[in-house]
């Protein structure tokens, strides 16, 4: 049923296929972190029109399937735009907007979480806009919201083998390849359970250890 | 050749179809999971406490692709053949279902102490006490994060493409290597009707929420 | 299991002074109670006897540990030591050959068909009506039909002037019409002895007055033995059959409303009641 002297051997293939996995992981989620605060911007300006698209955008996208966007990204923007899009970038692009408009979501949460009390103290103090949100605002908003930002990284991790649709090379894709060319997938599928499950654990652990001691520093 | 989008939309619809059997059934196995391992997680025995964490991890911890190609294709090798249906709702339900418990169990512990201790007053079973009293009230701050996750749901029903079944993307993509060129105006079509679905369910949810608070809260 | 062993022998009640004369079985009877929450024990032994129909009512600054008491008989918090009888029977222990073990949910089921509770913040159930709230108990509880249960459960609360209240949810009623269902509500199971936990602090002044009326209705009907914890000084006093003073734990000084709030005995008492005089509620 299970056999180790396989398991051990493809298990080398499938780690360097789990390096592209982290890797698609942390540049889709710089994207997702910057996308993302512009978009909570966007939605926030007092410019009716500005925010309603962002609004609508983000509605869309969140209720759309990334599958079907990353499809788009690699199939019709190139026919659109002239330019081929490797799967590498068209996956980061992908699972980074994708995700940007939940990260919008949670920035916006943090500011709202700000009293009023700090806008009204930056005004007081004759700030300007960009150095009330600068030296204020963004600085109180973002540390409650970091272990929710972690939480949403592991997220992302878990969503990238969906990136072997368009041919990213990642974990799920080596274990496809094994099966296509041995023919046992049981052991290939299973591994990539596993090492999903040890990743994705570990870093839930350190996202709670994080919290917990950013709880202790605020005090609650 | 066809003449204008229109033509695509007699194939996409039986897609749909499919897409929708597939998120009503994943969404009942969903629920029924949420409830069972959310309140396992709050037994007084320890077993079955463990047994729920256990499920709840290695849903919530492995990727729902990851399990869907596990349960069709990996399976086999151990002799359990699922059809393509079965194997579609089973991994998107037991996901679903894992992270629905969370929802169940903290909605369960949301609700005030005072109503515990009314319906012990007046003398309710353990399981009266849940029924009548805790259950429906919980149900209701259940709602909206089932609705989200409801839409979650019938996104991720996408990926039973890997394994061929003949949902809305999988219809979608047949089309366009027979029409390459037509390749934007399907994606884009396929996209919409993707959102139509999600945003229908989410509006009904939350008319279902509002019916059901009229006058109570 | 959590099995608690009661030293039999320590149980036993050590003192009765100030208790009336026992002409009836008493219905509730408190042994050597004690309770800890950790480290802070609220309970350090408390002795009290409840006759059948009678009207007692506890008084004392908060954080005396009386609202521990009503709890207990009603089962929402275990004694850490002593034992509680209820018509003549352990509530919290049971005899298992010959040991005194924990009561099981069975066995505390059974018991609580005698006591029945109205608490401070009302406890109404949000997702029911006035009728059904009150109706609830009376089909699932004592198995009655859902006419049976109704035709009860709208002639009680027309004794506490909501029969025209029956559609309406609790959000929607005033404080002192929310704790009027709650008391019909604890009433229509019959209980024995019935539990007042400061029925009256959550509710604005204007409306102490209607909960009152209902009560003191209630009590005039005799029957039901009554444990009012209470601040309403004078409202114990117009009522109660005996008044029990408690204080850091224990019970201070008890007996007629008389006799306590006229010629209170202990200094601790006079204290507390100079209090109330002057600072009022």
């Amino acid at each position: 049923m299970w056999d180790w002297n396989y398991a051990l051997d493809i298990l080398p293939e499938l780690l360097r296929g789990l390096q592209m996995t982290v890797w698609v992981t942390l540049c889709a989620f710089v994207v997702a972190l910057i996308v993302g605060l512009l978009l909570a911007f966007a939605a926030r300006s007092r410019f009716k029109p500005l925010s309603l698209i962002t609004k609508g955008i983000i509605e869309f996208i969140r209720n759309t399937p990334l599958l079907v966007q990353v499809f788009f990204l690699y199939y019709s923007l190139p026919l659109l735009i002239g330019v081929s899009i490797p799967a590498f970038y068209a996956g980061v692009i992908g699972l980074g907007l994708h995700y940007s408009t939940y990260l919008s979501e949670v920035y916006r949460s943090g500011i709202e979480a700000v009293p009023k009390g700090q806008w009204e103290a930056a005004t007081a103090l004759n700030y300007t806009k960009a150095q009330t949100w600068r030296s204020i605002i963004l600085p109180q908003a973002v540390p409650p919201i970091i272990p929710v930002l972690g939480n949403y990284l592991i997220v992302m991790f878990k969503e990238t083998p969906i990136l072997c649709a368009i041919t990213l090379v990642e974990m799920m894709m080596t274990a496809k390849n094994i099966v296509s060319q041995s023919f046992r997938a049981f052991e290939p599928y299973t591994l990539v359970g596993v090492l999903f499950l040890i990743i994705s654990y570990i870093a839930s652990l350190l996202v709670q250890r994080l919290e917990k001691r950013m709880n202790l520093q605020r005090g609650q | 050749m066809p003449n204008s989008w229109i033509d695509f939309l007699p194939t996409l619809l039986k897609g749909a179809e499919i897409t929708v059997l597939v998120t009503i059934f994943s969404a009942i196995l969903a629920i029924a999971a949420a409830f069972a391992a959310g309140l396992a997680r709050l037994s007084k025995l320890w077993i079955i406490r463990t047994l729920a964490a256990v499920y709840v991890e290695v849903f919530r911890g492995t990727s729902l692709l990851v399990q869907l190609f596990w349960l069709y294709f990996a399976l086999p090798f151990v002799g359990i053949e699922l059809p393509k249906m079965l194997a579609a709702i089973s991994a998107i339900g037991l996901n679903f279902g894992a992270y629905g418990s969370e929802i169940v169990r903290s909605a369960v512990l949301a609700v005030p102490k005072g109503q515990w201790e009314a319906s012990v007053a007046l003398n309710m079973k353990p399981w009266q006490r849940m029924f009548t009293v805790i259950l429906p009230q919980a149900t209701l701050r259940m709602l909206p994060p089932f609705g989200n996750q409801l839409v979650e749901l019938i996104k991720s029903t996408s990926l039973v493409y890997f394994i061929t079944m003949a949902d809305l993307t999988y219809q979608a993509m047949v089309l366009r290597n027979n029409y390459i060129a037509w390749t934007t105006e399907i994606l884009v079509l396929l996209l919409l009707m993707y959102f139509v679905i999600a945003t229908l369910i989410s509006v009904a949810v939350r008319l279902l929420e509002r019916k059901l608070t009229v006058g109570r809260l | 299991m959590n099995t608690v062993i009661i030293d039999q022998q320590e149980a036993l009640p050590s003192r009765s002074e100030g208790e009336p004369s026992t002409k009836t079985q008493p219905i509730v009877r408190y042994k050597g109670i004690t309770k800890s929450f950790g480290e802070l024990q609220v309970l350090k032994g408390i002795d009290l006897e409840i006759q059948t129909g009678e009207k007692v009512a506890v008084i004392g600054p908060s954080g005396s540990g009386k609202t521990t008491m009503g709890r207990m008989l009603m089962t929402l918090e275990e004694p850490t030591e002593g034992t509680i009888e209820v018509d003549g029977e352990l509530l919290w222990h049971m005899q298992n050959k010959e040991k005194l073990v924990r009561a099981d949910e069975k066995h505390l089921h059974r018991m609580r068909c005698n006591v029945g509770m109205v608490f401070q913040h009302f406890n109404l159930f949000p997702h029911m009506n006035v009728l059904r709230n009150v109706a609830e108990a009376p089909r699932k509880v004592l198995g009655l039909s859902k006419e049976e249960a109704e035709e009860r459960a709208v002639s009680m609360l027309g004794k506490v002037g909501l029969a025209d209240k029956l559609k309406m949810y609790p959000a929607n009623l005033s404080g002192g019409q929310k704790q009027r269902v709650a008391i019909a509500r604890a009433l229509v199971m019959r209980p024995k002895v019935m539990v007042f936990d400061e029925v009256t602090s959550a509710l604005d002044p204007e409306l102490v007055g209607e909960v009152l009326a209902v009560i003191r209705e209630i009590a005039e009907e005799g029957e039901m033995a009554m444990l009012l914890i209470t601040h309403e000084m004078d409202f114990a006093k117009e009522i109660a059959d005996r008044v029990i003073f408690s204080a850091d734990g224990r019970i201070v000084e008890q007996g007629t409303p008389e006799e306590i709030f006229d010629h209170p005995k202990s200094e601790r008492l006079r204290s507390f009641l100079q209090r109330f005089r002057s600072g009022g509620n």
